[in-house]
């Protein structure tokens, strides 16, 4: 018996088997029961309805679109604050710029939770009313480590050979920047893009926070949904995002696969 | 005789990475239209050389002159120079036409000129036909020569290339030699190359600058350089070479490995310590005659396609390199001659260490940040500045860095045909001088100390 347990164990390629189980358990699995529940109706049987609902239903579809406009004007400022961040944290002594790093992904040591919370006692301390602005801010405060690590990553890894080319050849330093490091540094863009856009559109809490329940995100209306034991419908809604989510990462591999690799996340 | 035209002027040119001198009080010019290379080994300062004419340095003690304006403070984009890089440095973001045009499209030049001027210079590099390429789907010689038509493309006064071949096989480097050379002649700018390979130096330049350790050894024609080397370092980096300690008897009589040669030199005291160098080609080997100045017994004898290359010791214990046509083979013994024109007879540029010291008390002295028993102290009050002699026979080396009372690392060997002279780099800019008969590495890490009666202290 001990004998079999050995071989068994010591066989390389049955090692992979508590992995193929945990993939298949908490992967595969969910992933098949929401396209099931997707499209099936609360009998169980097979109906394009719940998607169809989710067309001509025009509050969630605006629910939906708003969302995506959330997440466009969150990653836009995040670029837009990040980048320049990113760009003087790799000029700086290496030891002092990854100082810096580590401060700017300190908070995300707080379950985000209890950070939005802050914010909201924050918010009230000042006297600024909660609602769409403070949405965004906690949006922007909660993503803008996901957007400068990246980008940093990837600039601080520019060839140093590749600048003095670029000056070599008579660009000024404006045009080093505009003609090498930012064209180079795309791909990091593209990583903070991927980790800034997705999870804003699906995140609930901070928006019922920071609202004070008076805006409502998709990710609220998916939440809501599976609370409510509307299985199916929420599947549905489940599916839609995660296509959206497959479908962004398609474009940015196809577009420069090579260069995602290069602008890798961590 | 044509006018000779300095595009680049070098004038006193130092410089530091920290207390580390890199460049010593360099000058020299570079003419138009002239191939030159910075030839020397790593960390001999050639290419902080290249960078501080490029620009990606700031020069702080010294002026760099190119082409009749003071470039010193100017930044790179504004140099009338061009760099082909080491490891290529192609932009991976744009296609081979696109990397070429970077220049020229900063320059804003019209779209025909660039495309004209981009096909014109791939024709140049024989990469016609490429211009859609991806730079990543290239190979090491073909992203070599789009890094060189990018440069060239610019029409600069000065091409710098910073050895640029270093990261090609052998064969590929050889075809790319002629290449860079036939453009060389093409183009009628000037090339400053950078290379630590002695060979390529010789096939390439007009002119050959040698540098160690942040100094310039010698400059001159390949040919000059190989004939003529201006001191050990030179002779044992340029070719190979018997390189040995003489005494310059008097005028045109030199003595060495225990015999005396007639030679060419003169206008040394008599009995001045020097150097000798005798190149394996300029030994001629032949059976024992009366035509022999010296004989000797053959160790080895190697095929090298051209010549065989013989080891042969002499009974004064001397060991010659020797290359011939003629095969003598191991366990024979051999007539040797040396012709005087072929014997270079060098100054020798120490004759022991030196360095600065004070005297502590009637039994120590401190230099070299070290306090060291010395016999020689109680002559001399307590508080004295004194010059410090070791000779190179009385340094002792430990293969633990910690059994010595100083540590160091070889930087430099010279075989000097019974003992090696060895260069021991100690501190920032200390050199220690040692005579061996061991057998050390380049880059070992020593352990140096001296006897108590080794040292010898003058007064100043």
């Amino acid at each position: 018996m001990l004998k079999k347990v050995v071989s068994f164990s010591g066989r390389r390629r049955n090692w992979v088997i508590p992995y193929v189980l945990f993939l298949a358990f908490f992967v595969i699995a969910p992933m098949v029961l929401i396209i099931y529940y997707a499209f099936t109706n609360p009998e169980g049987a097979f109906t394009f309805a719940n998607i169809k609902k989710f067309w001509v239903h025009p509050e969630v579809l605006n629910t939906f679109l708003y969302s995506v406009v959330v997440a466009l004007i969150t990653t836009f400022l995040c670029i837009l604050i990040g980048y320049p961040a990113a760009y003087i944290l790799s000029k700086m002594e290496s030891r002092k710029a990854k100082l810096i790093v580590i401060l700017f992904i300190l908070p995300m040591w707080i379950n985000f939770l209890i950070r939005t919370l802050a914010t909201v006692a924050l918010f009230d301390f000042f006297r600024i009313p909660l609602g769409q602005g403070a949405l965004i801010f906690g949006m922007v405060y909660n993503f803008l480590p996901f957007m400068i690590y990246p980008i940093y990553n990837t600039l601080q890894k520019t060839d140093q050979n590749l600048i003095e080319a670029a000056q070599d050849l008579g660009a000024n330093p404006r045009q080093v920047f505009l003609r090498t490091e930012f064209p180079l540094s795309v791909p990091g863009i593209t990583s903070g893009i991927l980790m800034v856009f997705m999870p804003v559109i699906s995140t609930f809490a901070i928006a019922e926070l920071l609202t004070l329940n008076n805006i409502k995100l998709f990710g609220t209306t998916l939440q809501e949904n599976i609370y409510n034991g509307t299985w199916n419908y929420g599947a549905a809604l489940s599916l839609i995002v995660l296509l959206l989510i497959g479908a962004t990462t398609l474009i940015n591999r196809e577009g420069n696969s090579k260069a995602a690799e290069e602008g890798n996340l961590i | 005789m044509e006018q000779r035209i300095d595009i680049i002027t070098i004038e006193a040119l130092s410089h530091h990475f920290g207390d580390k001198t890199v460049l010593d009080d360099i000058n020299l010019s570079i003419g138009k239209g002239e191939f030159v290379t910075i030839l020397g080994p790593s960390g001999c300062g050639k290419t902080t050389l290249m960078r501080l004419i490029g620009g990606f340095l700031n020069a702080k003690e010294g002026r760099i002159i190119i082409a009749g304006q003071d470039m010193t403070k100017v930044p790179p984009h504004l140099r009338p120079v061009n760099t082909v890089f080491q490891r290529y440095a192609l932009f991976p973001h744009l296609n081979v036409f696109e990397n070429i045009a970077f220049g020229l499209k900063l320059k804003k030049l019209p779209r025909e000129e660039i495309s004209k001027r981009v096909k014109q210079v791939l024709k140049i590099v024989s990469m016609t036909d490429y211009e859609e390429r991806d730079v990543d789907t290239l190979s090491g010689g073909q992203q070599q020569r789009v890094a060189i038509a990018r440069a060239i493309v610019n029409e600069p006064e000065v091409l710098l290339l910073d050895e640029p071949l270093a990261a090609l096989d052998l064969k590929m480097r050889k075809d790319m030699q002629m290449e860079i050379k036939a453009m060389h002649k093409k183009l009628g700018i000037s090339f400053l190359y950078v290379t630590h390979d002695q060979e390529e130096a010789m096939t390439l330049s007009d002119r050959i600058i040698v540098m160690r350790e942040g100094i310039i050894q010698q400059v001159g024609s390949p040919v000059e350089i190989y004939n003529e080397p201006a001191n050990a370092f030179v002779a044992d980096f340029i070719g190979e070479s018997n390189i040995l300690n003489g005494i310059m008897i008097e005028d045109k009589l030199v003595e060495f490995a225990g015999h005396k040669f007639e030679c060419v030199d003169k206008g040394f005291a008599s009995n001045e310590p020097v150097e000798v160098v005798v190149r394996p080609e300029d030994i001629y080997i032949f059976e024992v005659s009366n035509k022999a100045q010296f004989t000797g017994l053959v160790i080895s004898s190697i095929f090298k396609g051209v010549h065989y290359e013989m080891l042969v010791t002499t009974p004064e214990g001397f060991e010659f390199l020797i290359q011939d046509y003629h095969c003598f083979n191991a366990g024979r013994t051999v007539g040797m001659l040396v012709k005087p024109s072929d014997i270079q007879v060098m100054k020798k540029e120490r004759l022991s260490n030196v360095f600065e010291g004070q005297v502590i008390d009637d039994q120590h002295v401190k230099f070299l940040d070290n306090v060291f028993s010395c016999n020689d102290a109680g002559n001399f009050e307590s508080g004295t500045e004194v010059r410090v002699r070791v000779d190179f026979g009385d340094v002792i080396l430990y293969d633990n860095e910690k059994e010595g009372m100083l540590s160091g690392v070889v930087s430099f060997i010279l075989y000097k045909g019974n003992h090696y002279h060895l260069t021991v780099s100690s501190g920032e800019n200390e050199n220690i001088f040692a005579d061996t008969n061991d057998i050390w590495d380049d880059g070992d890490r020593v352990g140096i100390s001296f006897d108590s009666s080794a040292i010898k202290l003058e007064s100043l």
